[in-house]
């Protein structure tokens, strides 16, 4: 009785955010449209009580749950703060934009939440079938919410790709762990690494089923060549959809890696390490080089994210505590700067009307300095250039890549980095250097404004005190993988 | 006297000035803007004249040090301090930030919060970047700048400003991005990003080298030497009248000044051994680039040639590796800052009424504008070279420091006293001299009483320094004996 009331305790986050997202489903049948925004208050209420609950019940030991199904370490703290964070502040930048365009229903909270939870279950997987369970949950739930305007070809479209390819990665995945099972004979991730590390038997065999592991990761998270999928969802989505699948989940990919390749198979480590230099290298140079050819915002955004992720890759594949921690500061920075890019998107679009060309942004600095201010600090820090968040981003993974002896990555990535600032650079010269089209005032509630004015700034406060964030990434890491 | 931090108050009081000014908002409310950027600007300078006033001499190490915790993780520190160098070009940083806020005050008429704010907090990063003594923070302060000056050529530049901006951010990213490559390589040799301990670790030669290379590519870029230096022609052209100040005096000093605080003092043995190859770049750059600046018929072109033109002595004094050479650099840096500032600001004067800044535009110019003429011509002899203004004193001790080397090096470095002083006088005399060639020229009124202020200025420290150069050489004469017996010891470790 008392193990079982530990393990409930210990998914505590969970089942609140499981119970929220179902009260929200019926909940949504028996509201009047007039109080339809009481659904909004309750998904912003659950992911807060369950970042508190988090808060409160964070130690910095490693819990194990459901007899090793699931575990709670401080990675998976920090990390679920993150994801809690990035899925409020989505919500509350997509509030206005989803009722002008009557997808403020029931589903989208619901659906939000519910791959809210699969991320959780991702974040503390610590069995293949917890982590495949919770990535599936998340997959499906994505594939909804990319086709919610139902209307819309493209986001049809979109959602369509995104499952069929989805789907593909799904089955890679799920292929590579029974290679491993079929391997080690375990399937929770504390088994496998210690059946590794005694030796296992077929080498051979181990690394094929690394290979489509591998594979499925880089797929879910959009590193080439697994990065077809991504510049299409990115651009089809209803914008709000296109934050929450560029932020949040991108955590819960992140964890994924931590969990399978990291824990599960640090000792394939010479293996892993020569597949992640290799889409290293190709996302960075794909991501920068493509982007530049981009006249839509989304898709030079979504070309953005995969040298980004190519970049978070190097912290990966240096295969030390450092690189690990670097890997973690990176993909939060990450998040924070790509809320803050669609925040502003979001932000100048209004009904009928997307605000995704990039020659929707120009003259910006001309209606409204301020916008136009923090449009230009995400884009100086997505190019990592100081004094932004995104420069301790980019210098922590290069440092540890460059301490694992990369020191020709090191110099391509930089190069790429270059590169990448030119589109960035596009991006402020239609907001500052041209003369605006449009000449709509930029209407948006009021906790929007704040938010997003507190996002990108925090861009440049955190850009100059990185050393908090820093610790708590540095602290994950050392306290959750041994 | 050192209780307060003055170097921070001299990093923060413009940054904080420029935010301020940004709050006055629109163009409605343009004079406050005006008078605060002013106010700002005279502040800045006023909390930097203690540098110089408080500096011991005879002390060729670091002074005003500022030490704290900065980001723990990494070992990187708020650490600031200043030597005998970075003193002068703090000071002219502080003083050409007043200069540019006085001469934008009516030229500018559309978003002059964001102009005057632009160049206050790109005097605060640059004086950053002469104080810092971390690496890192130094490399924040490096690349922080381009961020305003990117602005201010994109936002007031000339119709092509566009291309200009991107290639100046561009080309001088690709520099520092290798050299915060170095930058980590030699903190995880080290374990610190404190310079003072760089300068003691030792290298091996290979290494050596390609940190050498490292840092070249990135001061290269900024000083410019040839062959990279052909952004700055585009920049200058497009960029406005205070931008190509700010550009030609300070900017372009960083790159000079970084050469001392880093490339060399670091990888001594890879400066010596690379000494043939810094040399023979400079030369290239004192005589191709005064012939190139010969035939420009854009008189901001003309300039900028020049100025690449006379930075190639900067480098050429600086790898002579003697006690004249270096301190003839130095002189001819801060002389290049007043002597470009006044070139650029004479033609914005002419700029700001003809909207023309083709020499053949021009002429008879002297008729219709006597007093600005005076001005003008004073600038030419100075920028040529001339006994007696700052010019010439730069070029000459770096000559004399030349031929102690090599007579051939003497030489050809002597050859710009006769191009520059035949590109200069040759875009005098058609500019300035000569039968008012059109109308326009003849309707042109002389310059007010604000022009005559900063001009005024300027020809007074360019005479007074030209006259009597010692306060600079006094200041930085320990620091250049101290620099240059640091770079005598081979830092190869022992086999």
């Amino acid at each position: 009785m008392n193990a079982i009331s530990f393990d409930l305790m210990t998914a505590l986050p969970e089942i609140l955010v499981l119970a929220m997202a179902m009260f929200i489903l019926l909940l949504d049948l028996f509201l009047k449209p007039a109080n339809r925004f009481l659904i909004y208050v309750f998904s912003q209420l659950a992911l807060l009580g369950a970042a508190v609950i988090t808060a409160l019940t964070h130690t910095s030991v490693v819990e194990y749950a459901f007899n090793g199904l699931f575990v709670d370490d401080p990675l998976a703290d920090v990390l679920k703060l993150g994801i809690y964070l990035a899925t409020s502040v989505t919500l509350i930048y997509t509030r206005s934009y989803i009722s002008l365009r009557g997808m403020f229903r029931g589903e989208f909270y619901a659906l939000v939440l519910f791959s809210t939870l699969g991320m959780m279950i991702m974040v503390s997987g610590q069995h293949f079938l917890t982590l495949y369970m919770g990535l599936e949950l998340l997959s499906l739930s994505l594939y909804a919410l990319v086709a919610l305007d139902r209307d819309n070809a493209s986001s049809t479209e979109a959602a369509m790709k995104y499952f069929v390819l989805g789907a593909l990665a799904s089955g890679m995945l799920l292929y590579g762990m029974s290679m491993l099972y079929g391997v080690t004979g375990h399937l929770d991730i504390n088994g496998v690494a210690e059946a590794l590390l005694n030796g296992a038997p077929d080498h051979g065999v181990l690394v094929l089923g690394l290979v489509f592991i591998v594979a499925g990761l880089a797929f879910k998270l959009g590193a080439a060549p697994f990065q077809m999928w991504v510049p299409d969802v990115y651009h089809g989505s209803p914008t709000a959809v296109t934050l929450f699948i560029g932020s949040a989940t991108k955590i819960a990919a992140f964890a994924m890696v931590v969990r399978l390749l990291i824990q599960a198979m640090f000792v394939l480590a010479a293996d892993w390490q020569g597949m992640l230099i290799i889409m290293a290298v190709l996302s960075m140079a794909v991501g920068n080089i493509a982007a530049i050819a981009q006249t839509n915002i989304k898709r030079m955004l979504a070309y953005s994210t995969i040298s980004h992720i190519g970049f978070l890759l190097l912290g990966f594949l240096s295969a030390s505590l450092n690189g690990y921690a670097s890997a973690t500061f990176y993909i939060l920075s990450y998040v924070l700067m790509t809320l803050a890019g669609f925040g502003i998107i979001l932000l100048l679009s209004r009904k009928g009307f997307e605000a995704d060309k990039l020659e929707d942004l120009k003259g910006l600095n001309q209606r409204s300095p301020w916008y136009a201010f923090l449009m230009l600090l995400v884009m100086f820090s997505m190019a990592g250039i100081p004094p932004t968040l995104g420069f301790y981003a980019k210098f922590t993974v290069l440092q540890a890549a460059l301490q694992a002896g990369f020191i020709v990555l090191v110099v391509f990535a930089v190069i790429m980095a270059l590169i990448g600032a030119f589109y960035y650079l596009r991006v402020v010269k239609y907001m500052y250097f041209d003369e605006p089209e449009d000449h709509a005032a930029i209407v948006a509630p009021v906790d929007m404004k704040l938010v997003l004015s507190i996002n990108a700034i925090g861009l440049l406060i955190l850009g100059m005190l990185p050393q908090r964030l820093m610790d708590a990434c540095a602290y994950a890491i050392i306290h959750s993988i041994q | 006297m050192n209780d307060l931090p003055i170097l921070s108050l001299s990093i923060w009081v413009p940054i904080v000035a420029g935010i301020l000014v940004l709050f006055t908002g629109g163009d409605n409310n343009a004079s406050r803007a005006r008078w605060l950027a002013l106010l700002g600007s005279i502040a800045g300078f006023a909390v930097t004249v203690p540098l110089y006033l408080g500096f011991d001499v005879q002390n060729g190490g670091f002074q005003f040090v500022e030490r704290l915790q900065w980001i723990p993780a990494f070992n990187i520190q708020y650490h600031l301090g200043v030597d005998g160098i970075a003193v002068p070009l703090i000071l002219l940083t502080s003083f050409t930030t007043f200069l540019v806020v006085l001469a934008g005050w009516e030229v500018i008429q559309k978003r002059v919060a964001q102009y005057m704010a632009a160049f206050l907090i790109m005097s605060g990063i640059m004086i950053g970047v002469f104080s810092a003594l971390d690496a890192i923070l130094y490399y924040i302060f490096w690349e922080a700048m381009l961020i305003p000056m990117f602005l201010v050529i994109g936002i007031w530049g000339g119709p092509n400003r566009v291309y200009a901006t991107i290639k100046f951010f561009l080309y001088t990213l690709l520099g520092s991005l290798l050299m915060l490559v170095a930058f980590i390589y030699l903190y995880h040799q080290s374990g610190t990003f404190d310079i003072a301990e760089y300068y003691r670790m030792p290298l091996a030669l290979s290494v050596q080298i390609w940190i050498f290379i490292a840092f070249f590519l990135a001061f290269a870029v900024k000083i410019p030497m040839w062959p990279v230096h052909t952004w700055l022609p585009d920049a200058h052209v497009e960029a406005p009248t205070g931008g190509s100040v700010v550009l030609a005096a300070i900017a372009l000093k960083l790159g000079g000044y970084s050469f001392l605080r880093f490339a060399m003092p670091i990888a001594p043995d890879a400066s010596h051994y690379l000494s043939g190859f810094m040399i023979t770049l400079s030369l290239i750059a004192v005589v191709y680039i005064a012939l190139v600046a010969l035939v420009q018929k854009d008189m901001k072109k003309l300039i900028a040639y020049s100025s690449i033109s006379h930075m190639g002595f900067v480098t050429l004094g600086f790898f002579l590796f003697n006690p004249l050479g270096l301190e003839g650099a130095i002189v001819q840096m801060i002389s290049h800052g007043f002597i470009s500032s006044a070139m650029f600001l004479s033609v914005g004067v002419l700029y700001d009424r003809m909207h023309s800044r083709q020499i053949a535009d021009y002429g008879g110019v002297g008729n219709t504008m006597p007093v600005f003429t005076a001005f003008a011509v004073l600038f030419a002899m100075a920028n040529a070279g001339l006994p007696g203004t700052s010019g010439f004193v730069g070029e000459f001790l770096v000559i004399l420091g030349a031929v102690q080397v090599n007579f051939w090096y003497a030489f050809l470095a002597a050859t710009t006293l006769i191009f520059g002083a035949a590109y200069t006088l040759w875009m005098v005399k058609r500019v300035y001299y000569g039968e008012v060639a059109n109308p326009q020229v003849a309707e042109l009124k002389d310059i007010n009483r604000r022009e005559f202020f900063i001009l005024g200025l300027l020809a007074i420290l360019v005479l007074g320094f030209g006259i009597y150069p010692q306060p600079i050489t006094e200041i930085t004469h320990a620091t250049v004996g101290h620099l240059l017996e640091h770079m005598a010891l081979s830092k190869l470790p022992p086999l």
